[in-house]
């Protein structure tokens, strides 16, 4: 199975880069941004048949190492 | 193989190899080489790897001296620094790639030097950078500096090396050829430096470190080669650094040296794999032959032409003792390294190459060095530039705003914005970086009360005025600083930028500054212990401006004695040691306020730089000053400043009894020190005693930096904010 | 003699800053401690997470640090009371692993910053800073690109009720929530701070401040 994590700071936390990116849009003329948030993707093979007990392991590496839950909040997809 | 329908002559030229250069491969081998040969020549014989076009001026340097160990020749110079100790140290360009990948081309040049300096058995301990941007309205330059920084400060601080000096200019000559020049140096047992030569037949071949991809061919040849308009395209031969595997590297090695294993060391830098197994068996009269499916791969289906020409970064290549292998697996586990045995010295005198089960290549070694190409490019002298005569530099219309404009201009301004963005003082030994008011950076040897002193330093305006006068002041310059900071100067470095050699006139640059530079050296006791050599910096035609930069360390006995120029007190006088004529020939005044570029740059009499220089070191030495600062770029105006602004106290200069007030604030007359002193005089009668010219030139109080003669008066933040504003607000 | 460790993750850089410090402040004898290791040394006195680069600051600054086997019993000393010090990368691994509340964010101004900062020692009472007794302001250096400390209103709330805050800094660098340059636990015995003791425990160095935090600490074992 094909695993997909993406990890993004929760909506209370400053995105500095966000912002800048967002800056540097504005900056090219795309006006019309706004809310710019900047995460990063992790993607893995995984073993096994079960996609219930996959999600849920990969939710487990995502709360001890792949997420950092005082500030990242994250979506997981297995398939 | 991308060569089955070209014959070899063609493919030897898309590498860079001239049509007599293979004719001469041919007639050596008796026989067509194949392309894996091929490469192994073109990387072996490239500008980069054999130094050609330079190698028969580059002897004019002298390299011996009482405190070297180890001279040019190997991968980083080794000098004697008492106690059983050793510095080394070596400065390297990585001008090509820090152009077209800002980022990644400063970060591995960066990786690149340090792995020079700890492949001897050093552990690095400072790091230095020469950087030359174009004019800042150049569309490219504020993205440049961006990532040129970004990557210096990203890679060296990963690591944890202090990057503790460095320079920074701005000129449109640079506008389609940037220079990135970094110097590392650090400290080793004097007893304890490992070379690259193998000593002996039938010892295992070790590589470690990082993976091989596919990074990087042809990075040599393409450092040998001028840019022209599709150069864009050159981007995917960029190499990407990773300072993690760097500082894993660095631990390993080192560790490995200590456990004894290690009979001979090779970084894996330009032309990776290729030139290091090369170098280590021609320089140890042996031969080597390896296995390159054993090689560590990070990609499928690498040809054996891609391994040998891999540019990855952070790998090494060891001959073990017999026996040892087993320390390195160690070793290797412990720091997460990938390693492999390649292969064998053997006692053939030749590099064989085995892929799949096929010899891939089988060359004798010593065409390889024996037969690289040397040329005696033809050269025209460059006609030195007329000196200027006294009505030529205008006087500014006011001198306030002028010095306000001189101490605002680009080469002048603070570069906070830079180096706060560098970590300084990693390894808690760093005495002087570019946040003190220091001519130097200045790093304590480790647990002891020695300290190292080292600046790098070339004025392009001035070698491109006059080659030879330039180069001497470069050497000069160097010199300067390490005494003001209170250290005997020990050797130096140097990295000598400059456009395509195969112009006689630029061939002339190149041919004068050397020779400038080898006269200094042997007048000052200075020698070249190591350095590195970058040509056709030059872009449609283009060249940059000569710029031999010059790396240089000094010792500090005992690191309570040193200088710099930021303890200036209320009520300090400042003497002027050296004499002053108003050299304003290539000075900065001129060009900064006038826009002209001309005239002669100031002589350096080296005599008298040696006398002024020992005269000031020896104030410092014996506990007469603390704060001293080299006069060069703005002259006295800039020095006296600096010291203003470094101490937060006003400064009032004398009125000059020179008929042109303006050459003796700007002038930039040679082997001259500004000293900050509750006691001139005792300063000035020691300086006459010693026959050194002195003289009082200001004193130090209240909040403005002004001019006796009412010639200026500047508030000193006005002057800061002025001094401080220009990057950040370039930046943006 | 006192006793200390200085935990040494790959990456670690400065592992030797911290133990000359240690050494030259205080003293005390300091072990080197491979994060590989599943026990620390017999009776410590104070355990130091070293700054740098721990895995590159890949992922996250400390996050795989805070998984490091040795890390468990880093944990398990601090519950028995060791006082231990995280500096710079070293406060993020606490953070990470858990042992601080909060989490180091990317700096304001998206650099690295290297530079002497001034710091009120906002909390004068704990075992790290009772040295510094009337001592209001000290100097140290900072060198960090993700130095920004963040935790939520509530969380900074009660950490500036507790005490928790141990020193601010009196010109943010990079942006920290509250100018908060350094926080402890709770129950007093583990601090997180970003700026470097270990790069101001001399004079020449620019600042002796650090050496005080490190007496401190040991002072009170």
């Amino acid at each position: 199975m094909k695993a997909k994590v993406e990890v993004f700071l929760k909506p209370g936390v400053l995105d500095v880069q966000g912002k800048a990116i967002e800056g540097a849009l504005h900056g090219l003329g795309f006006a019309d941004v706004s809310d710019v948030r900047v995460g990063k993707t992790i993607e893995f093979d995984l073993k096994g048949a079960d996609p219930a007990a996959a999600e849920a392991e990969v939710k487990a590496m995502c709360d001890r190492l792949l997420a950092n839950t005082v500030i990242e909040g994250y979506r997981v997809e297995v398939a | 193989m991308t060569a089955t329908a070209k014959s070899m002559a063609e493919l030897a030229q898309e590498y860079g190899l001239k049509p007599e250069e293979y004719d001469v491969i041919v007639r050596r081998l008796n026989r067509e080489p194949n392309a894996v040969e091929l490469g192994v020549f073109s990387v072996m014989w490239s500008e980069h790897c054999s130094y050609k076009s330079s190698r028969k001026h580059l002897a004019k340097f002298p390299t011996k001296g009482p405190r070297v160990i180890q001279g040019p020749g190997e991968n980083a110079g080794v000098v004697d620094i008492g106690d059983g100790q050793a510095c080394v140290f070596k400065m390297e360009s990585h001008n090509h790639p820090s152009f077209i990948e800002p980022y990644q081309g400063a970060a591995t040049g960066v990786g690149g030097i340090m792995r020079d300096v700890f492949t001897m058995g050093a552990r690095p301990v400072a790091l230095l950078n020469a950087l030359r941007f174009g004019d800042p309205s150049h569309p490219k330059t504020r993205r440049l500096v961006a990532g040129v920084v970004a990557g210096i400060g990203g890679y060296g601080n990963c690591v944890g090396v202090p990057t503790v000096a460095g320079e920074t200019n701005f000129h449109h000559g640079y506008d389609g050829n940037i220079l990135v020049n970094a110097m590392c140096v650090g400290l080793a047992d004097a007893d304890k430096i490992f070379y690259s030569a193998a000593p002996a037949a039938d010892l295992p071949v070790v590589y470690f470190g990082s993976k091989t991809g596919r990074d990087g061919i042809h990075g040599a040849t393409m450092a040998s080669a001028e840019f022209d308009e599709d150069s864009d395209e050159k981007r995917p031969t960029v190499q990407v650094g990773d300072p993690f595997a760097e500082k894993l590297l660095i631990e390993a090695t080192l560790e490995l040296m200590a456990s004894g294993a290690v009979a001979a060391i090779q970084d894996m830098g330009a032309a990776g794999l290729t030139s290091s197994s090369v170098e280590m068996a021609g320089k140890g009269g042996v031969g080597i032959e390896l296995d390159l499916d054993a090689v560590p791969q990070r990609e499928e289906g690498m040809s054996a032409y891609e391994m040998m020409l891999s540019e990855s970064q952070e790998r090494m290549l060891a001959i073990l003792k017999p026996g040892r292998e087993g320390d390195g697996r160690r070793i290797f586990e412990k720091w997460g390294l990938d390693a492999a045995t390649i292969g064998r010295t053997t006692d053939t005198g030749r590099i064989v190459l085995k892929h799949k089960g096929e010899v891939v290549c089988d060359l004798p070694l010593a065409p390889l060095s024996d037969d690289a190409p040397l040329y005696d490019r033809p050269w025209t002298a460059p006609t030195p530039p007329r000196r200027l005569e006294p009505h030529d530099a205008p006087a500014p219309e006011d001198y306030g705003a002028a010095v306000v404009k001189l101490m605002s201009c680009p080469d002048m301004a603070s570069k906070r914005w830079l180096w706060e963005q560098y970590d300084r003082h990693v390894m808690a030994d760093t005495l002087a970086d570019s946040g003190t008011a220091s001519d130097a950076g200045i790093v304590r040897v480790h647990g002891s009360r020695k300290a190292l002193a080292m600046t790098s330093d070339c004025t392009p305006r001035y070698v491109q005025a006059d080659p030879y006068e330039g180069g001497k002041q470069a050497v000069a310059e160097a010199w300067r600083n390490l005494t003001a900071a209170g250290a005997d100067p020990i050797a130096i470095t140097d990295n000598l930028n400059f456009g395509s050699p195969e112009r006689p006139e630029i061939m002339g640059q190149i041919v004068r500054a050397i020779d400038g530079m080898a006269e200094a050296c042997r007048a000052l006791d200075f020698p070249v212990v190591s350095g590195n050599v970058s040509l056709y910096n030059e872009t449609n035609g283009a060249a940059i401006p000569p710029t031999p930069t010059v790396g240089a360390v000094g010792l500090i006995p005992d690191y309570a004695r040193r200088a710099g120029f930021g303890g200036l007190k209320a009520g300090d006088t400042l003497v002027l040691i050296g004499e002053t004529h108003g050299e304003m020939g290539a000075s900065l005044y001129l060009r900064e306020l006038f826009g002209r570029e001309e005239g002669a740059p100031p002589p350096v009499d080296l005599a008298l730089e040696r006398k002024t220089g020992d005269f000031v070191r020896g104030l410092i030495r014996d506990g007469t000053v603390r704060v001293v600062h080299d006069l060069s770029d703005g002259g006295l105006v800039a020095a006296a400043a600096e010291m203003a602004m470094a101490a937060q106290v006003g400064v009032t200069l004398n009125a000059t009894s020179h008929p042109h007030a303006h050459y003796y604030l700007f002038g930039e007359d040679q082997a001259r020190y500004l000293i900050g002193t509750d006691d001139p005089g005792v300063i000035i009668s020691k300086a006459h005693a010693a026959g050194v010219h002195a003289s009082v030139a200001g004193l130090a109080g209240g909040t403005a930096f002004a001019s006796e003669a009412g010639l200026f008066d500047i508030p000193l933040d006005v002057l800061a904010q002025a001094n401080e504003g220009w990057m950040p607000r370039y930046m943006g | 003699m006192t006793k200390a460790a200085v935990i040494v993750f790959p990456g670690s850089n400065c592992d030797r800053d911290c133990k000359t410090a240690i050494e030259r402040s205080t003293g005390a004898k300091v072990d080197m401690v491979w994060h590989q290791e599943t026990a620390l040394p017999e009776g410590l006195d104070l355990v130091v997470l070293p700054g740098g680069f721990s895995y590159g600051d890949y992922l996250r600054c400390g996050a795989m640090a805070a998984q490091s086997p040795v890390m468990r019993e880093v944990a398990a000393a601090a519950e028995r009371g060791t006082a231990v010090v995280g500096i710079c990368n070293g406060f993020q691994i606490l953070c990470e692993a858990g042992m601080l509340p909060g989490a180091l964010l990317r700096n304001a101004a998206l650099k690295y910053v290297c530079r002497a900062v001034g710091l009120d020692v906002v909390n004068g009472q704990t075992r790290f800073t009772a040295g510094y007794a009337g001592q209001r302001e000290v100097t140290m250096t900072v060198g960090n690109g993700e130095g920004n400390f963040f935790a939520d209103e509530t969380t900074l709330d009660r950490l500036e009720g507790e005490g928790q805050v141990v020193f601010r800094y009196r010109d943010n660098p990079n942006g920290s929530a509250r100018d908060i340059a350094g926080v402890i636990n709770i129950k007093g015995n583990v601090l997180g701070l970003m700026p470097h003791p270990d790069r101001a425990f001399e004079p020449e160095l620019g600042s002796a401040d650090g050496a005080t935090l490190f007496q401190s600490a040991l002072a009170s074992a």
